[in-house]
């Protein structure tokens, strides 16, 4: 019994909210009361039947454009796994919230209407969702009730898609027919499309394995918090509060501290009151180390074997995400990596993804809103990164601006440059 | 599938990744703010929020003070049990206090039969967190809770007049959270967002933690009111159609009593509320808050004034 992240990505019209709405509703999640009102809100629409994608617009605005604005989180659960669900808005104008919703996420669905296929907002979606390292997508070929249930349709737009992301890092590309509106294969096969041998989509959600690359890399936890209780129980206690971002932790192992570079043995690994032989990826822990060391928030306890490298610059591929100001090179930001805050500078716009074509144009001179590009960044103090196909958690980063203090980016590392890394204890 | 298979099968589901997710945030507030407070109320939420802490922290105590925006509209029970929790965890308790502000003619009461103090608690709690510089109030609001609420980011930024702007959230990607604020502005830390109210039922139920003795079954004298089971009490007159009987009841929220209905039920041990809620068909704000029914967007109206 496990958690499953999900993000839904889908341009306006091609039913994403009412997907999501039929997968709570089918699946037995939606409560009586929640159901009257949005009955009622979808009599006050003129509508005659229930509009379920009254359940997942939440905002005054939303309900009145009949769009999705921002991201929504939605739960629910079957007897096989629990479902966290980032329901983001389809418009180009909102891509920066499709990639926060996708950035938790494990799994990606991605809809189209049956009847226009794979449209430039796929391929959008599409780009983003291998960008942000989603290994799992679903394309739901949605409203087969608009294309009588035509298996020919299916097919077509099944093929147009496998040749889509045949380039794209995508390791399981699952292509499923259904019809929100009626429910059709949604929870329950339905009967419409005898031709499709494969499951429904709760079905699919239920059973597939999403493993996590970061658990098998080398140990990256991030310090951040000092834990220094000062009663005479804990007198000489110190302990270092953190997560552990990839890798595993094992008490007697030897680990490196960073930036200091030492190395230096794990004495302890607590959590509230009990002491653990080891920990793993995802847990919140505080690891009692064998030597006096200065240790801070912004430090990181490596693998000793596997350290990461003190990167002062590396490249990157950026979301710009600032609606007031674009991105130049040479402005000067704070980077928010991990625990770890430091100053950097974009130094230079490398090139511009054209996310409908997957072509990438060299130099532009600047990054506006909803633009994704490969840039290259240098720090003033390094930062300790892994590429984010190795570990996502320590691969990525955001760019704050110092005068509004706005976030204005998103980024995920590329290539770290090695000859810019400060050697361990240099 | 029937929702007492779904108990079953989902039991202790997620629990340990829910839990890591909220200690992760609680420290990172501690690192990222000067002056942060933790919002108790004495409810169910918050007092999941005091026992994250408690870990996030431990063996060190953790380094902030709680605080609690008082109606004076109380359960007498939760006040007690509020004390009790404070001076166990040895935590300070900061009281903003509405009929305080009333008395010193801040605010004005509403008058009638349906009068509350809901809507007062923003401007006092607005006060209080300037008064004190706090710049973090982690609170225990759920995304599953109300659609505005879904809507709402972990670290949610107030400008200074302590207002939510739905369309214009910060983006937040990963498990990067911007703390960055000047003098006057703070932030909302939601460390239960992704929580549901089973979890929090089942939190409580894995850790043995004591919840105010409301939230279980009892005798108690009530009135109907809008579909609502309310408590008589001096706060709350009866309309004159409006007759008292007494019920086998529990509360599923607690907040003020003047707007928290009681549900019928003989849940008496936690294991027998754990398994109502796994399968209720209705929502916990449905069933027993009466301040979300003026409209639609009741919740969204008040948060972007600066309510929880």
């Amino acid at each position: 019994m496990d958690l499953l992240r999900i993000s839904t990505a889908g341009s306006v019209d091609d039913g994403k909210s009412t997907l999501i709405g039929r997968l709570l509703y089918d699946s037995k999640q939606v409560f009586e009361d929640t159901m009257v009102s949005i009955q009622r809100a979808s009599s006050a629409q003129g509508l005659d039947e229930v509009n379920l994608a009254l359940l997942t617009d939440g905002l005054r605005a939303e309900r009145e454009q009949g769009i999705t604005i921002d991201v929504a989180y939605r739960y629910f659960a079957t007897p096989k796994r629990k479902f966290i669900i980032a329901d983001s808005p389809g418009h180009v104008q909102y891509t920066r919230n499709m990639v926060t919703g996708a950035s938790t996420t494990q799994l990606a669905l991605i809809l189209v209407d049956a009847r226009k296929g794979v449209i430039e907002q796929t391929r959008r979606h599409t780009a983003i969702v291998s960008l942000l390292g989603i290994r799992h997508a679903v394309l739901c070929v949605n409203k087969m009730d608009l294309v009588d249930w035509s298996e020919a349709r299916f097919r077509e737009i099944e093929a147009e898609y496998r040749a889509l992301t045949s380039g794209l890092h995508l390791d399981n590309v699952t292509i499923l027919p259904m019809a929100a509106v009626t429910g059709e294969n949604v929870v329950e096969r339905g009967e419409h499309m005898p031709w499709f041998s494969g499951p429904s989509l709760l079905h699919f959600l239920e059973e597939v394995d999403v493993p996590d690359p970061a658990r098998h890399a080398g140990l990256r936890f991030p310090v951040q918090n000092v834990l220094r209780p000062q009663v005479d129980e804990f007198h000489d206690y110190r302990g270092y509060a953190g997560t552990v971002m990839a890798g595993e932790v094992r008490v007697g192992e030897e680990v490196t501290v960073l930036p200091l570079g030492v190395r230096t043995r794990v004495a302890a690994i607590d959590r509230f009151q009990e002491s653990l032989p080891a920990a793993g990826s995802g847990e919140a822990i505080a690891i009692r180390l064998a030597d006096d060391l200065d240790v801070g928030r912004g430090s990181m306890i490596v693998d000793a074997a596997q350290p990461a490298l003190m990167a002062k610059r590396f490249t990157a591929d950026l979301c710009w995400m600032s609606e007031s100001v674009t991105l130049r090179p040479r402005q000067q930001y704070w980077i928010k990596h991990t625990t770890r805050r430091v100053r950097c500078m974009v130094e230079s716009i490398d090139d511009r993804l054209d996310v409908t074509n997957y072509e990438r144009q060299a130099a532009p001179s600047e990054l506006v809103l909803n633009d994704i590009g490969r840039v290259t960044v240098k720090l003033l103090e390094p930062i300790f990164p892994d590429p984010y196909t190795v570990s996502r958690d320590t691969g990525s980063f955001i760019l704050i601006d110092p005068n509004t203090r706005h976030t204005v980016a998103a980024g995920m590392v590329r290539e770290i440059d090695a000859e810019s890394a400060v050697r361990a204890g240099g | 599938m029937t929702s007492l298979e779904l108990l079953h099968a989902t039991a202790d589901a997620g629990l340990e990744d829910l839990e890591a997710e909220s200690i992760y945030i609680m420290r990172e507030v501690a690192a990222e703010f000067e002056r942060p407070v933790l919002l108790f109320s004495g409810g169910k939420d918050s007092i999941v929020l005091l026992r994250l802490a408690e870990k996030a922290f431990w063996p060190a105590k953790f380094p902030f003070p709680v605080m609690h925006v008082d109606t004076g509209h109380n359960f007498p029970e939760v006040i007690e049990f509020r004390d009790r929790r404070v001076e166990q965890l040895g935590a300070t308790l900061v009281v903003a206090s509405v009929p305080a502000a009333i008395e010193r003619g801040e605010l004005v009461e509403e008058r009638g039969p349906r009068a509350s103090r809901n809507r007062l608690q923003t401007p006092v709690l607005l006060e209080a967190i300037a008064a004190n510089q706090f710049d973090a109030a982690i609170g225990g609001a759920r995304r599953d809770e109300e659609k505005a609420r879904a809507k709402e980011r972990v670290f949610s930024f107030r400008d200074e007049f302590g207002q939510w702007d739905p369309r214009n959230q910060r983006p937040e990607l990963w498990h990067l959270f911007n703390g960055m604020h000047v003098r006057g502005e703070h932030m909302r830390v939601f460390p239960l967002s992704n929580w549901t109210e089973l979890d929090v039922w089942r939190y409580i139920e894995r850790e043995c933690i004591e919840v105010p003795s409301i939230y279980f079954a009892h005798e108690r004298e009530v009135f109907e009111r809008d579909g609502m089971l309310m408590a008589v009490s001096e706060y709350l007159p009866l309309l004159p159609q409006e007759k008292a009987f007494m019920a086998s009841v529990r509360y599923r929220t607690v907040g003020d009593m003047t707007c928290t209905a009681a549900v019928r039920s003989t849940a008496t041990a936690l294991q027998d509320v754990v398994a109502e809620i796994a399968t209720t068909r209705i929502t916990e704000r449905g069933q027993s808050r009466a301040d979300d029914q003026f409209s639609e967007a009741a919740m969204e109206d008040r948060k972007r004034e600066g309510y929880f």
